[in-house]
């Protein structure tokens, strides 16, 4: 049970860095209006060159180790509902680091998560 | 390649994109380590196995090609909407999960986990209601 909280923290607090390090790298680098393959590869070119990306897939990496050992003891319903504790993370998160704006009905959606999550849990 | 140019129009076919690769590699992530078994490490040894599991087996490389899908339209839709409008709008990927948890790998999911998950949809799709872009003037 510990083991599982544990590692559940691990995820959802390096999944929310990582998601944003790499929104704000999208950020910076603007709105992807060609789709065309070689548009698509110009992107990806401006992407690997954007440290924030870097710092991201750092974070994402160690959110994937945890979320397959998880996945190891845990069933993926259970899992993956559980995860969702990143929004919570990932909505404060954007507020004070990236600047976006939470209405009331957002922290409304966001409530809701954080009683789900909790249903989820107890529901094992 | 003509692509929808209204933000609703684009950033939907993205979220899409999003929940079906996203459940599709977190499915099959799932199916090879109930393969492999619970993760134990007890030696630099064992680490060594457990890695050399991991690597050969095809739902994993199925589950990391899903996620790099799932990756990519992220990046592309992060590009031009906001991160806490984004997320909350895929959310639709855990009813997926849930479902195809259920009638594909067996797994069971209580009343009070459906209750759960339907919660969390209604939560992230409350806040998929407000403007996709707070940061940007356009």
């Amino acid at each position: 049970m510990m083991r599982t909280a544990i590692t559940l923290i691990i995820l959802v607090l390096s999944s929310t860095g990582g998601d944003l390090c790499v929104a704000q790298a999208m950020k910076r680098i603007g709105e992807v209006k060609d789709f065309t393959p070689k548009g698509l590869l110009r992107v990806l070119g401006r992407v690997l060159r954007e440290g924030w990306m870097w710092i991201g897939i750092g974070q994402m990496t160690l959110a994937f180790c945890s979320l397959l050992a998880l996945l190891s003891w845990e069933a993926v319903s259970f899992v993956i509902p559980a995860t969702a504790l990143s929004y919570v993370t990932g909505a404060l998160g954007s507020k004070y680091l990236l600047g976006e704006q939470l209405t009331r009905r957002r922290w409304v959606g966001i409530g809701l998560v954080s009683v789900g999550v909790l249903l989820v849990c107890l529901g094992q | 390649m003509t692509f929808p140019q209204t933000p609703k129009a684009k950033t939907s076919i993205l979220v899409t994109l999003l929940v079906m690769f996203g459940s599709a590699g977190n499915l099959c992530f799932s199916a090879g380590m109930k393969q492999i078994g619970a993760v134990r490490i007890g030696s630099a040894a064992g680490l060594h196995a457990l890695i050399a599991q991991i690597f050969f087996n095809r739902w994993i490389w199925l589950g990391i090609a899903g996620m790099l899908l799932y990756f990519t339209a992220l990046l592309v839709v992060l590009s031009w909407a906001d991160f806490s409008y984004v997320l909350p709008s895929a959310a639709a990927m855990y009813a997926v999960i849930a479902l195809l948890g259920h009638y594909f790998l067996g797994e069971t999911v209580t009343v009070v986990r459906w209750l759960g998950v339907g919660l969390i949809c209604l939560g992230v799709g409350l806040v998929g209601q407000t403007p996709p872009n707070t940061t940007r003037k356009d």
